[in-house]
This record gives structure tokens, C-alpha cells and sequence, in this order.
């Protein structure tokens, strides 16, 4: 079988990011996976080969050390036709508070490294002429809570920087999606009392993402209903967001 | 957060944390207390409960290695049958053992230590692990097989969760040329008919079979009895030849969260277990895999159909030479019950296996469905009685009410058991509603 597409994932050992892997590996695409833990890395690269058959590749990155960006979008074994980015912190809002160190881990993980990294890729693509570049926001994006601040404003941050970067891109041939899932059920939200409506599963964010990558909107929520609360949400008043949202 | 086997009784609330990974695992595990592991909550009873604390082992689902000149495959606990019958079926490969349902995980299937129809022949799901990992008390990952620390290999093969986390097995697959069975079915009038079946069909791979449990005088314990083989490529009918390992997968529609329990009425069963031994003309057939093996699979959420208040399946096991009368007495008491049994299925089985807790012994085992109504109580216990006089046992996986005591006659290497446990710090720290029921 001639692998169809390949496919980089950065943080691949996340719930979503797995789901992902196997939907593409499923279509018969090779995959690189990407991430700071080479021994579940190496796990997750045997499960898709195995199941799939398709060609898999681990690189390491840590998104805190944007030194290493540069060697790593060259020592890439090919230059994919997708890159997506699932690397994420949720970190502990409190702490972060206190502790601007933790604060900034936070703003790292979510945005500027994430940001940097795919920025690099992207460049390489749009002068190849075409690729796709997906990068996973959040909702607690779109407004500031007092529960999550510090994670919001880094995925508000991210998802300005995402639409900026598709908005340099298009005249390259470059695609550039934001995906917002709203409630996953994954190893970040272990735990947390998550309404099951709004609740979707890591498989359901891959196939959306999939979807996403060939063609449509270049901003998607998994479960369109998120679309329309983020809109009611956006337009309340502060003083009513406070007391409904605390 | 609410948990409940596969019959729905009974249904408690607790705290249920994701095996994500290794390091999942050894961080519930480190935060202490009591706790036991699950998989695909496919055991109908208790066993996989424990309102202190649930760790669910199916996240951890990769598949890590596979060697085809051994067959064996290299698994996490949470890999299900149904992934394996996924990847592996179309490249020629099928595990040798299978239980009726191919929704459990590796990890439920060694510690139940299940069997397959082809108990009798290949032994039990644990015969074919090369070893596996299993994680103690203290954090500590012990790589266990016949060979190395046999004696935790002993106690975790059957031991229903009670040694340790089970992280990754080894198990070995055998080569088919199709995905097919030949089946043939056979009809018989009673029991001394259906097990002298049996006897004659010791050879076939794959026997089992369905008994009318509403059947009463000499008609009791008459059966349609079934067995397979694999069938080979020479075997298929030019049409299938073309791609012989393709499977034939039926998915009906799920039964729906409301469903009432009325459906299942004493009418509507009889008429359908008359109507099923009447229409099952004996007959050679090519069965598709899935349909021989995991026929109630096509119905997803069929354990909705006993209502709210769930289920109960007793399956026990008789040794051989008591066979015939204590399952006529077993088939007796139950027909004569006002409660018969929906679905009743007769298997012969082999040896025990190496496992402490395994539940097959050389004999027959019969499973019987119930619903969890009251008046059922008292009658599993004159079947509990019927079991105890005929030197028989319970089946754990499927057990949600039997009491210490049959435990301890059915089950005498208890007590080594309990010594292995103790040994390996797991008192006290792996422990179900099940275990304390039973006093392990
Ligand atoms: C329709 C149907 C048909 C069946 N047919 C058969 C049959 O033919 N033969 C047969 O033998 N059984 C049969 N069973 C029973 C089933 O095979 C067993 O109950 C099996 O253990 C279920 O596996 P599970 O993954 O669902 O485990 P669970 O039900 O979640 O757990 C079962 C036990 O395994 C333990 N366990 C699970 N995972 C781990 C782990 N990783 N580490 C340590 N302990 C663990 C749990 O603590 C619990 O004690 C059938 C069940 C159904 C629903
Ligand atoms: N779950 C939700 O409800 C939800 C909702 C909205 C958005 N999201 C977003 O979805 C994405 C995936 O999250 P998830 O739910 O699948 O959770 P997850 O399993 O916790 O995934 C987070 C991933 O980020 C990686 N990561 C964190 N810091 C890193 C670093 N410095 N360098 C490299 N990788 C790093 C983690 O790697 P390690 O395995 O090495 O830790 C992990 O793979 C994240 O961006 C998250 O913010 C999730």
C-alpha cells in the first residue's frame, strides 16, 4: 500500500491526538508522531503499525524549548501534508495565580510554543506551495472565566495567532483550521463534572478534524451547539457573565 | 459516578479513575486504599465493582508486537477481542481462545481466565499467554508466566483482578485460512442424548449447546447441539474463495435504554425456546465467524431487554462422572420454578489449568439467565445446593450472590490462593464487592 498522505502530529500521545492518529491511519496515511515522551510515543507508533500497516516515525519536541524548533521542522523525514497540533496544558489555574513561573508554563504550552513551531511548518509548506495545518483551541478561549483565566487567555491567544497565520497563508496554498472540541472526555479532564451534551469523545474531535482538513470552515466546534452558547456567552454583559460562569 | 456489570445487578456509585497509561495506573495505585481493576464491565455481577475505588484498564489499548512465526501478540489489557478479530482475522490470524462475546479486554479475559466452545480440546484463555505484567501494591511490575514467578501467574490467571493491575499480556494467535466455520447441527430429545453427543463430537473443535430450559419429564435437557470447525480454503464455495477471510459482521439495532421487562415473559419465552428446538433442522452449514462465536454481539445493549432491575446468570460447573443426574436435577428444579431460564447453554470442559480460581473443571458447565427478581434468590439457592451435592462450583465472572462457603467447596486451592495474595502485599488493596462478599 502507497501511504496516501502524511500526516504530523504534534503531542501525539494525547487522547485526541490517538484518535486522530488512527482515523488517518485507518485511510492508509503515514504518520509522524511528535512529542516529549519517547517510550508511550514508541507504544502508540507499534499500535498503528500493527493495525494499519501505514509507515510511522517519532520525533521528540518539547514545546518549552522553541530553541529546538528549527532542528526539528528539518529533521522532519519528509515535509507532511498535514501538521496537527494537539499539545495542550490546563495547568492548575490557582497556583498559576500565585506563581507567575507556573503561569508562563501555561501561556508557553498553549500558545507561543505551539504557535512558533507551527509557524515554522507552515512556512516550509506555503513555500512548497500547499499543505493543511490544524491547530486544536479551546472555547475557554473565547471568553475569560475566573475558573481558567490563565489557560483561556493562552488559547485566545493562540486561536488570534491561528487565524492570523491562515489569513498570511491563504495566498500560499496553505489551509489553516482552528478547532475548538469543547468538553473532551480525556486524561486533562479526569475527574471534572463534565455535562454529557456538550461532552464530546476524543474519536468524535478526530473525525471532526479530519472533516475539517479537506475543506470547509476554517473554524470548527466539534458539537455546533458550542457555536451559538460561545455567541450568547461573548455578548453577556459582564456582570451577568460573572454570576452565571462563576 | 454509577457502575454496573452486564446484568445490571448490582448498581452502585464510585469513584472510577482512567488507566491512561503505566504511569496512570501506579498513580491510583500509589494514592492507596482499596481498588480493583476493570475492563469492559462484560462479567455480570460484582466482580468489576468496588464503591471505594475503579480503575478502568480500557484506555490502555495498544497493540505493541506481533511475531508471525510464533503468533504471539504483545498487548495492553485494554486491547478488546473485537480490535484483535479486527486487525488480525483479515491477515490470517485468531485468538485461541474466545469467549461468546468479543466486547471483553484482554485484561478481563485472563482474570476470569475465560473459555471458549473449545474448552474441552485447547484449555482456557490463560493455556495460551506466554506470561504478563502485572502491577502489585507497591508499584512494582512483575512480568509473570508458567516459568517466572509462576505462582503470581497461578493466583492473577482467574484471580479476578485480586493479585494486581494486569498492564500487558502475551497470548498466542493460531493461523486459519478463512473466516469460516463448518458447523453442523444436531438435534437431540434429552439429556442422555445430548451429552452422548457431546461424547461422540469430543473431536470437533468448537461444541455447544442450546437447551430448552422450559423442557420437562424425558424431554428435559434436550438440546440443539452445535459444533464447528475451522473451515479451510479447499472448503468455500468459489463465490467466498475470492476473499476468504472477509467477515460477515450483523449489527441489529440497539435495545433501547427504556426498555421494559415485560417483553421477556414467560409466554413469549417458552413459545420462542419451542419454536428454536423445532426449527433447528440438523444440517452442515458455513457459519461466518462472528455469527458462530459472538451471535449475541449483533444485538448491541441486549442486557437492556431484562429492565431496570438487571439480571443474574448462574453458570456452574458439574465434574464429568455427576454430570447427568445434577444437571437433570438442576434442569428439573428450574423448569418447575415459575422462573425458566431465557437462554440455557451447555458446554463440555476440559482440565482446570494452571490457574488457582479458574473455573472450568473436566465436565460440563450450564449457564442459566434469571432476572434479579426476588423470588429468583431462594431458587438459586436449591441450585446452589444441587451444584454443592454434585462436587460442582460457580463461575466467578458471572457471579453476583453466592456465599463464602460454596466458594470455599467449590474452589480448594482458596486458601494457597489467599497465601499468594498475601505474599505479594495484594490483601486488602485489590478487593471487588465480589471478594468481600466471599471473604477473600
Ligand atoms: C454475552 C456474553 C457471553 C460470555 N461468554 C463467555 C464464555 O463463553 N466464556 C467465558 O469464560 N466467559 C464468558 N463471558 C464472561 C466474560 O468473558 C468475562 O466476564 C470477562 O472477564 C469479561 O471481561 P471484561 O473485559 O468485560 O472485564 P470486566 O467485566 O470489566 O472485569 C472482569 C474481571 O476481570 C478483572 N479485570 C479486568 N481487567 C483487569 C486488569 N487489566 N487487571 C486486573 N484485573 C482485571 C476485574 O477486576 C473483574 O474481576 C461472557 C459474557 C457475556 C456478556
Ligand atoms: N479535553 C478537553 O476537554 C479539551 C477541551 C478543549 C481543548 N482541548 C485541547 O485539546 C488538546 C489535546 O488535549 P487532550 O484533551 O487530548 O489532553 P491530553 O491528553 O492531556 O493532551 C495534552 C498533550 O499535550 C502534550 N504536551 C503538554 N506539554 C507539552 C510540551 N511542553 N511539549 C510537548 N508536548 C506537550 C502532552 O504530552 P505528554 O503526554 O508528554 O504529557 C499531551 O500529549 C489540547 O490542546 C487541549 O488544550 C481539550
Amino acid at each position: 500500500m502507497t501511504p496516501r498522505k502524511s500526516v504530523l502530529i504534534l503531542g501525539a500521545t494525547s487522547d485526541i491526538a490517538r484518535a486522530t492518529a488512527r482515523r488517518h491511519g485507518a485511510r492508509g496515511d503515514a504518520l509522524i508522531l511528535a512529542g516529549r515522551d519517547s517510550h508511550r510515543l514508541a507504544d502508540e507508533a507499534a499500535d498503528l503499525r500493527l493495525r494499519f500497516g501505514v509507515p510511522v516515525e517519532i520525533r521528540l519536541l518539547d514545546v518549552l524549548e522553541p530553541d529546538s524548533f528549527a532542528a526539528f521542522v528539518d529533521g522532519l523525514p519528509v515535509l507532511p501534508d498535514v501538521v496537527i497540533c494537539a499539545v495542550g496544558l490546563l495547568g492548575d489555574q490557582t497556583a498559576a495565580e500565585r506563581t507567575p513561573v507556573l503561569a508562563d508554563r501555561i501561556i508557553r504550552s498553549n500558545f507561543t510554543g505551539p504557535a512558533a513551531v507551527l509557524a515554522l511548518v507552515a512556512d516550509a509548506m506555503a513555500a512548497r506551495g500547499a499543505g493543511v495545518v490544524v491547530g486544536i483551541s479551546s472555547v475557554a478561549g473565547d471568553r475569560g472565566r475566573a475558573a481558567n483565566y490563565v489557560y483561556g487567555s493562552a488559547k485566545a491567544g493562540f486561536t488570534a495567532y491561528l487565524s492570523g497565520l491562515g489569513g498570511r497563508m491563504a495566498q500560499h496554498g496553505v489551509r489553516v483550521v482552528t478547532v475548538r472540541p469543547g468538553f473532551v472526555r480525556t486524561r486533562m479532564t479526569e475527574g471534572l463534572r463534565l455535562p454529557p451534551l456538550l461532552t464530546a469523545t476524543p474519536d468524535e474531535v478526530a473525525r471532526a478534524i479530519l472533516r475539517a482538513e479537506a475543506g470547509g470552515r476554517a473554524d470548527i466546534y466539534v458539537r455546533p451547539i458550542w457555536r451559538f452558547i460561545m455567541a450568547v456567552i461573548r455578548s453577556l454583559p459582564d456582570s451577568l457573565f460573572r454570576r452565571i460562569s462563576s | 459516578m454509577k457502575a454496573e456489570g452486564w446484568g445490571r445487578f448490582p448498581r452502585i456509585d464510585g469513584q472510577l479513575v482512567s488507566g491512561w497509561d503505566e504511569m496512570a495506573v501506579l498513580r491510583r495505585i500509589a494514592a492507596g486504599g482499596s481498588m480493583i481493576a476493570c475492563g469492559a464491565r462484560r462479567s455480570y455481577g460484582d466482580a468489576s465493582l468496588n464503591p471505594a475505588g475503579m480503575l478502568s484498564m480500557v484506555p490502555m489499548d495498544r497493540l505493541l508486537d506481533f511475531d508471525p512465526a510464533t503468533g504471539l501478540l504483545l498487548c495492553e489489557a485494554g486491547v478488546t477481542l473485537a480490535d484483535i478479530l479486527d486487525v488480525f482475522v483479515p491477515r490470517g490470524w485468531f485468538p485461541a481462545v474466545t469467549p461468546g462475546t468479543r466486547f471483553v479486554t484482554v485484561g478481563g479475559a485472563v482474570a476470569a481466565d475465560v473459555h471458549g466452545k473449545n474448552h474441552h480440546r485447547d484449555g482456557g484463555f490463560g493455556a495460551h499467554l506466554a506470561f504478563c505484567d502485572v502491577m502489585l501494591a507497591d508499584g512494582r511490575v512483575i512480568r509473570c508466566s508458567p516459568d517466572r514467578d509462576p505462582d503470581l501467574f497461578a493466583a492473577t490467571l482467574g484471580g479476578m483482578g485480586l493479585t494486581g493491575v494486569i498492564l500487558r499480556a502475551s497470548l498466542r494467535l493460531r493461523p486459519i485460512e478463512t473466516a469460516w466455520i463448518r458447523e453442523d447441527i444436531f438435534r437431540s430429545s434429552g439429556l442422555d442424548e445430548t451429552l452422548d453427543l457431546f461424547g461422540r463430537l469430543h473431536d470437533r473443535s468448537y461444541s455447544v449447546a442450546w437447551i430448552d430450559a422450559f423442557a420437562t419429564g424425558a424431554r428435559i435437557g434436550r438440546a440443539v447441539v452445535m459444533t464447528g470447525d475451522h473451515a479451510g480454503l479447499d472448503e468455500l464455495p468459489a463465490e467466498l474463495r475470492q476473499a476468504p477471510l472477509a467477515r460477515t459482521v450483523r449489527r441489529l439495532p440497539a435495545v433501547p435504554p427504556g426498555c421494559p421487562s415485560w417483553l421477556l415473559n414467560r409466554a413469549s419465552v417458552r413459545a420462542f425456546n419451542e419454536a428454536y428446538h423445532r426449527l433447528a433442522r440438523p444440517r452442515r452449514r458455513l457459519s461466518a465467524l462472528d455469527s458462530f462465536f459472538h451471535p449475541l454481539d449483533a444485538v448491541p445493549a441486549w442486557n437492556r431487554l431484562y429492565g431496570r432491575r438487571g439480571f443474574l446468570q448462574y453458570q456452574c460447573v458439574l465434574p464429568r462422572t455427576a454430570a447427568a443426574a445434577g444437571l437433570r436435577r438442576l434442569l428439573a428444579e428450574t423448569a418447575g420454578s415459575g422462573w425458566p431460564s431465557f437462554l440455557a447453554m451447555l458446554k463440555p470442559l476440559g482440565e482446570q489449568g494452571m490457574g488457582l480460581m479458574s473455573f472450568p473443571m473436566e465436565g460440563y458447565t450450564l449457564a442459566l439467565d434469571f432476572p434479579a427478581a426476588e423470588p429468583v434468590f431462594p431458587l438459586l439457592r436449591r441450585l446452589d445446593a444441587i451444584v454443592d451435592d454434585h462436587g460442582g462450583r460457580l463461575y466467578l465472572a458471572k457471579d453476583a450472590r453466592m456465599d463464602a462457603g460454596m466458594l470455599r467447596r467449590g474452589y480448594p486451592a482458596v486458601d494457597r490462593f489467599q497465601e499468594i495474595r498475601a505474599a505479594y502485599g495484594s490483601c486488602g488493596r485489590f478487593g471487588s464487592l465480589q471478594s468481600r462478599r466471599l471473604d477473600l
